[in-house]
């Protein structure tokens, strides 16, 4: 077991290196000076719009001097060894855009994200589970056709889409108020309040949030539930089980299902840096201040080291749901030899 | 491409149930059409195809046919003379608004606007029978802006998913082929793009680069390709060590002729579904770009750059509702036929039904 940890821990820094190597050099090499962006910001119009060159050579200097602090003068290579040593000690330098500590700023925001995204997964598994049972164990009948259908199209709706709609219709527009159309508490939100009423503050904030970001991955997922409880369902011990007088109820609840749900375990990899992606639109479209409305204003605001902070955070949380899954997979399945994964 | 050289499973069957045999493609297509569903999303996509193949038969300010001055004119079939330096406009219709001529006989096309028609006299109306989808804040007609963005959104599809394929196959056929450490090497690189945060590569690579729907198309197509890889992979390991294959290597046959010749035909079939399926992922994520305002330039209307108005402008609900069932009709499309395609392509399915 330990061994296998080990191994996959040294896999995974070849592929860290990959990752933040091609997030580094995109960076580094996209057109548009940072120093010539905060120049233009720091001095106003004055930058842009025909200045004397005496102040053109100060602002010049400045930049440089401003381009030393930062080390966006030395050779590539050189820069990014550097930043490996800072990332060694969690330091992700300073942003471009308010020279606060890039660390501090996303540890502000993760709380919001994870929030999200838990609750968004908690539901997948809620919804899909059940419904992929109902319709494994009554197939091709009317009530399987139906979830069939409605998952299949549900997952072809586009989350813009569905965002807008939600924005439009009922977030308090010229339609209904049912859900606030942003943010994560009320404007006459107070410390005093009970905590029930906080709770019941905060649900009712992140409701549409985490619907939008989840109904995609139930709708995939069910249909995942749904083909592999048929495979069990079409094993030899099922009938065994049967055969030997078991009532159904216990047949498929203890046998199948248990055994069906071993490969889900394998999606939630696949689900998180879907999640991590959605919370880009999400956040953006509920103005919630979460790692992803933080990605898309540093990204508008060419805020290198935040953006490369944050490229670099969601793809070691996809490294580790890829690593945590696998062992959950090994945990649950004794058939699983650490090591000799099967492709 | 001969019925031979369909994989061994499906062979048996193809003797069974098919008459004269017109090869795969044939036999797809005749399998395909008896699910009505996938053919009812390749109708789908058909019809998105005219439209955009069509557009400015469709929706234009310039009608088919005029009759001015004495003189007609066809300004519609005019104008992709003039688009391709074959002739010019005559003075008299030299940016002119042709909806103004006075004495004037024409015939308009059903929509007679283009999208970057701007009326600032009609912002915001909604539906109407003048403006069908009603207009957004510039008075734009949003069923135009729908019927040329149509053309943006399958171009992305396409170009995307073919820069996609072509990295796809290489890569994929590469490691499958020579294994080893060439497949080591090529297989952490899949591993690499695979966790990297796409989306997120995404926004960042089209907000630092200048807007344009090449650069959009091509990022995409760049970020997308390690499903198409990772199948060509597996399906390259495993007929490498079929008996044609070593033969074929036996006699002296170039790698690069086995490669592309030999194997690549017999692993196109998984392959094709994720092309479709990946068509359907290059329209939603360009979907969602344009609607962050991002990618495309910002004078350009999209599907996505329609609903980002809406989510501003929460009364106008035709913004919303229209473009974003486009995209929704479009995606499910190719999800269909996708399906449709997967289950007449993948042998172990067959029979199932």
């Amino acid at each position: 077991m330990s061994g296998y940890l080990i191994q996959r821990l040294l896999l995974m820094i070849p592929t860290f290196i990959g990752i933040t190597l091609i997030g580094f050099l995109i960076m580094r090499l996209a057109p548009g000076d940072p120093a010539e962006l905060r120049a233009a910001g720091g001095l106003g119009a004055a930058a842009g719009a025909g200045i004397s060159t005496e102040k053109r050579g100060a602002v010049d200097e400045a930049m440089a001097q401003w381009r030393a602090q930062y080390g966006l003068d030395k050779p590539l290579h050189v820069q990014y060894w550097v930043w490996l040593k800072n990332l060694a000690t969690l330091s992700f330098g300073e942003s471009f855009k308010d020279s606060q500590s890039v660390w501090a700023k996303i540890s502000e925001r993760v709380p919001v994200t994870v929030t999200l995204n838990v609750w968004s997964l908690i539901v997948v598994y809620l919804v899909a589970i059940p419904l992929g049972v109902y319709s494994a164990t009554h197939p091709n009948s009317l009530g399987d056709k139906v979830t069939t259908l409605a998952a299949f199209i549900l997952f072809a709706v586009p989350l813009v889409w569905a965002a807008t709609m939600a924005i439009v219709f009922i977030c308090g527009g010229d339609f209904y108020y049912l859900f606030p159309p942003g943010g994560l508490e009320s404007l006459e939100f107070s410390e005093n309040w009970s905590i029930w009423k906080k709770f019941k503050d905060h649900a009712w904030h992140i409701f549409l949030p985490v619907v939008l970001l989840s109904y995609d991955g139930f709708a995939g997922l069910s249909r995942y539930m749904r083909s592999s409880m048929l495979e069990v369902l079409g094993q030899d011990y099922v009938q065994v089980a049967r055969a030997k007088g078991l009532p159904e109820r216990i047949v498929i609840l203890k046998h199948v299902l248990r055994n069906s749900l071993i490969p889900q375990v394998t999606i939630l990899a696949s689900i998180l840096p879907g999640l991590i992606g959605g919370s880009v639109i999400i956040e953006t479209i509920f103005s919630i201040p979460g790692l992803g409305q933080l990605g898309f204003e540093s990204v508008l605001a060419r805020d290198y080291p935040t953006v490369l902070a944050l490229f670099t955070v969601s793809a070691v949380l996809t490294l580790i749901g890829i690593l945590l899954s696998d062992l959950l997979l090994a945990a649950v399945d004794p058939r699983i030899v650490f090591g000799r994964r099967q492709q | 491409m001969s019925a031979l050289q369909l994989r061994t499973a499906g062979a048996e069957e193809m003797v069974v149930d098919s008459g004269p045999s017109g090869g795969l493609w044939a036999d797809v297509w005749r399998r395909f059409k008896r699910n009505p569903i996938a053919l009812t999303g390749f109708y789908v996509v058909c019809f998105l195809a005219f439209a955009a193949l069509f557009a400015d038969f469709l929706a234009n300010d310039k009608p088919y046919y005029l009759q001015y001055g004495g003189k007609t004119y066809f300004p519609i079939f005019r104008s992709y003379l003039v688009g391709a330096k074959l002739g010019h406009w005559p003075a008299e219709l030299l940016n002119v608004d042709y909806k103004k001529l006075e004495g004037a006989r024409q015939i308009f096309p059903p929509i007679p606007y283009r999208p970057s028609n701007i009326n600032l006299l009609e912002p915001l109306e909604p539906p109407s029978a003048k403006h069908w989808f009603g207009t957004d804040k510039l008075g734009r007609d949003v069923m135009a802006g729908m019927i040329h963005g149509s053309r943006i959104s399958l171009s992305i599809g396409f170009v995307a998913v073919g820069i996609a394929v072509v990295i796809g196959i290489m890569l994929g056929a590469i490691a499958g082929y020579f294994g080893s450490w060439v497949d080591l090497v090529i297989s952490r690189f899949f591993e690499v793009m695979l966790s990297i945060p796409t989306f997120f590569l995404l926004i960042t690579v089209a907000a630092l680069l200048p807007p344009s729907i090449f650069i959009t198309m091509a990022i995409i197509g760049m970020t997308s390709w390690v499903g198409i890889a990772r199948f060509t992979r597996n399906e390259f390991l495993r007929i490498r060590n079929q008996d044609y294959v070593t033969s074929a290597i036996a006699l002296g046959v170039t790698d690069r002729k086995v490669m592309f010749k030999h194997i690549l035909p017999n692993a196109l079939a998984p392959v094709i579904v994720s092309v479709v399926l990946g068509i359907a992922g290059a329209i939603l994520v360009e979907s969602s770009l344009s609607f962050l305002g991002i990618g495309v330039p910002a004078e350009l209307v999209t599907w996505g750059s329609i609903l980002q108005e809406a989510s501003t402008t929460t009364f106008a609900w035709w913004l919303a509702v229209f473009p974003g069932f486009a995209i929704f009709i479009t995606v499910l499309a190719y999800y269909l036929v996708g399906e449709g395609l997967r289950e007449v392509l993948d042998p172990r399915l067959r029979g199932l039904r």
